[in-house]
């Protein structure tokens, strides 16, 4: 067998081994909670049981996978379109536009439990996506469109320092939101219903579908802009709707979950650690492996102290920030320094 | 088949706020080789990328009889092929897959490669003998070797113009004696090559030169004319000296010997030496 034939081999047993791990995280998802295990296995008897299982652990346990899923695939669209291992899907601002359109919302139409019940069900979500995507818009109109990469890099960064900042304003004049602020900043799955996880798949099909078209566009993006053109790549066009595709699907797992951590920067790493592939695969492997990565964190938040759960991006951003570490750690060895 | 390849008419352009072409017209005739050269700065690589489209400008460039700014995308790419000067970030993408990219202009829009691109990619990767590494990722290359890759990717284009911006940076010299092979021998198939080269003495061997300095073209003539080797010699302020080395011109630099040169010529090292 040849180094190219096991490359392709090691994408396509990582590819059946992430839909295998989904399949086994959806089941035990299924059966951690606060009410314990045997749960599921009253689930055809006892109707309090079937809406524990039905209304409460499955959808979360699916809209952890989704969420992920947006955010690994927004990951490996950011890390190539950007032509850096370092990019995340929060790079544009989103993260920062989301969080100050729940404190405003937050703000103006107050914490009481009523108002927050409303607002948890429509007003949070709209809030949280209508920010991510104005400000991906922001960051836009300040790089004058999407020519330049750097610029690009540039306004998306400066956009989430100032939105941010705002944030925090609003939580400073408002002090009544920052816990309901805080829970959003951390990230959670707890009040994720069917009808998030419909609208969360349906994203999630879109922007695949999309995002697997301009694959080409990645892949001819990392010889280099300059090289790209040449070989007849509409870029300008392509990078409008790959900047689409990384508001839409960052927006949409924002907006359902709140600030997850390092999901998405991790799950293309993870994935290219174990095969070399093309975009086209990269960003579908990615997106199963975000989806894998925040299924299992959501699991092990519900269960390392249960029927306490911790929020699903405390978890993340710890294990991710070992991951990091590991592989910065991997990177020093002498062995590695050497190759490079 | 059009007697000229490329043409270039009152070419200006600017990098940032800086003009560094200043009007230049140029014609490159087609089935040649025509290197560029001149000192650092001089606008060589710039005046590259205008002839490829690949930077705004002003004037009209000319690619096989046709202009080039209303060339369809993929017609041109087809036509062009470009190879850049450290531009390659795919650490990740196996050698194979970097080459096949190349063939892009000539698939259909998510079509799987078809059985011609992959024996065009084969014989590119054979070409530059970088066939043994094709299962490797570029990140597991050495400098020169993804130099090798890169080139592949741009012969798998199979391009009737090939501009090539520094190919021989990082090549050793049996790299550099097998690209000069490939050029000649893209060439003999009619094939026109352009390439901006700081080895004088490989661009020596190309048919034509055109000579450049500070944003203009100071002189365009064949390899072997006395006249180009002047010029040349003059560009680089007589610092350089062309001579014949049995049937090729070579470029020897020329050293000035402190203790030689006149009071008023500078060697540049002045300021290391000890007071007389």
């Amino acid at each position: 067998m040849t180094a190219m034939d096991r490359q392709q081999r090691m994408a396509s047993c990582l590819g059946v081994g992430l839909l295998l791990a989904s399949l086994v995280l959806l089941l035990l998802g299924a059966s951690v909670g606060s009410t314990g295990f045997e749960t599921v296995f009253k689930v055809w008897s006892d109707p309090l049981a079937q809406q524990i299982v039905w209304d409460i652990r499955l959808p979360r346990t699916v809209g952890a996978w989704s969420a992920g899923a947006l955010l690994g695939l927004a990951g490996a669209v950011a890390q190539g379109l950007f032509r850096n291992p370092l990019a995340d899907p929060y790079l544009l601002g989103s993260a920062s536009g989301a969080a100050l359109g729940v404190a405003l919302a937050l703000g103006f139409f107050g914490v009481s439990p009523l108002a927050t019940e409303w607002l948890v069900r429509l007003g949070l979500t709209g809030a949280a996506f209508a920010g991510a995507v104005g400000a991906v818009l922001l960051t836009l109109a300040l790089a004058k469109g999407v020519q330049h990469t750097l610029r690009l890099l540039l306004a998306g960064v400066i956009v989430g320092v100032v939105l941010g900042a705002f944030a925090s304003l609003a939580m400073l004049m408002v002090p009544e939101v920052t816990q309901a602020m805080q829970a959003f900043m951390l990230g959670s799955t707890s009040f994720v219903g069917w009808s998030a996880c419909a609208l969360m798949a349906g994203i999630w099909l879109v922007c695949m579908g999309l995002a697997w078209m301009l694959s080409h566009a990645l892949d001819g993006l990392s010889l280099g802009e300059a090289t790209a053109a040449s070989l007849g790549l509409p870029l300008p066009m392509m990078r409008v709707a790959l900047v689409a595709v990384l508001a839409l699907a960052t927006g949409a797992a924002v907006a359902q979950t709140g600030l997850i951590a390092f999901v998405g920067l991790a799950a293309p790493h993870l994935v290219r650690s174990v095969a070399k592939t093309t975009h086209g695969r990269l960003i579908f492997l990615s997106s199963l492996m975000g989806g894998v990565l925040l299924m299992a964190a959501d699991m092990l938040a519900r269960w390392l102290i249960a029927p306490q759960e911790l929020p699903v991006g405390v978890l993340t951003a710890v294990l991710g920030g070992g991951y990091l570490l590991w592989l910065m750690h991997r990177n020093s060895h002498p062995s590695a320094a050497q190759r490079s | 088949m059009p007697s000229i390849a490329v043409s270039a008419h009152a070419i200006s352009a600017s990098l940032g706020n800086i003009e560094v072409l200043h009007g230049i017209d140029l014609t490159l005739p087609a089935g040649c080789w025509t290197s560029i050269v001149g000192p650092n700065g001089a606008g060589k690589s710039t005046l590259l990328k205008v002839l490829a489209g690949l930077l705004p400008h002003t004037g009209t460039v000319t690619l096989l009889d046709q202009p080039l700014a209303t060339l369809p995308r993929r017609v041109r790419a087809r036509q062009l092929a470009w190879l850049g000067q450290n531009e390659a970030t795919g650490d990740d993408l196996t050698v194979w897959d970097i080459v096949m990219l190349g063939r892009l202009p000539h698939q259909l829009w998510l079509a799987a490669p078809s059985a011609a691109d992959s024996a065009a990619v084969a014989r590119a990767l054979r070409a530059t003998q970088a066939w043994d590494w094709r299962g490797r990722t570029l990140g597991q290359l050495s400098a020169g070797e993804r130099q090798c890759v890169l080139l592949a990717r741009a012969l798998a284009v199979q391009a009737q113009v090939l501009l090539m911006d520094e190919p021989l940076a990082n090549l050793d010299p049996p790299h550099q004696a097998d690209w000069l092979a490939v050029v000649q021998a893209l060439v003999s198939s009619g094939k026109t090559v352009v390439s901006v080269l700081h080895e004088i003495s490989f661009a020596l061997h190309a048919d034509q030169m055109v000579i450049m300095a500070q944003g203009r073209i100071t002189h365009q003539g064949a390899c072997a004319d006395p006249l180009t080797h002047r010029a040349l010699e003059q560009v680089f302020d007589q610092r350089i000296v062309i001579q014949a080395l049995g049937e090729q011109w070579v470029a020897l630099p020329c050293v000035v010997k402190a203790s030689q040169a006149p009071p008023s010529v500078g060697t540049g090292m002045d300021c290391l030496l000890p007071p007389p």
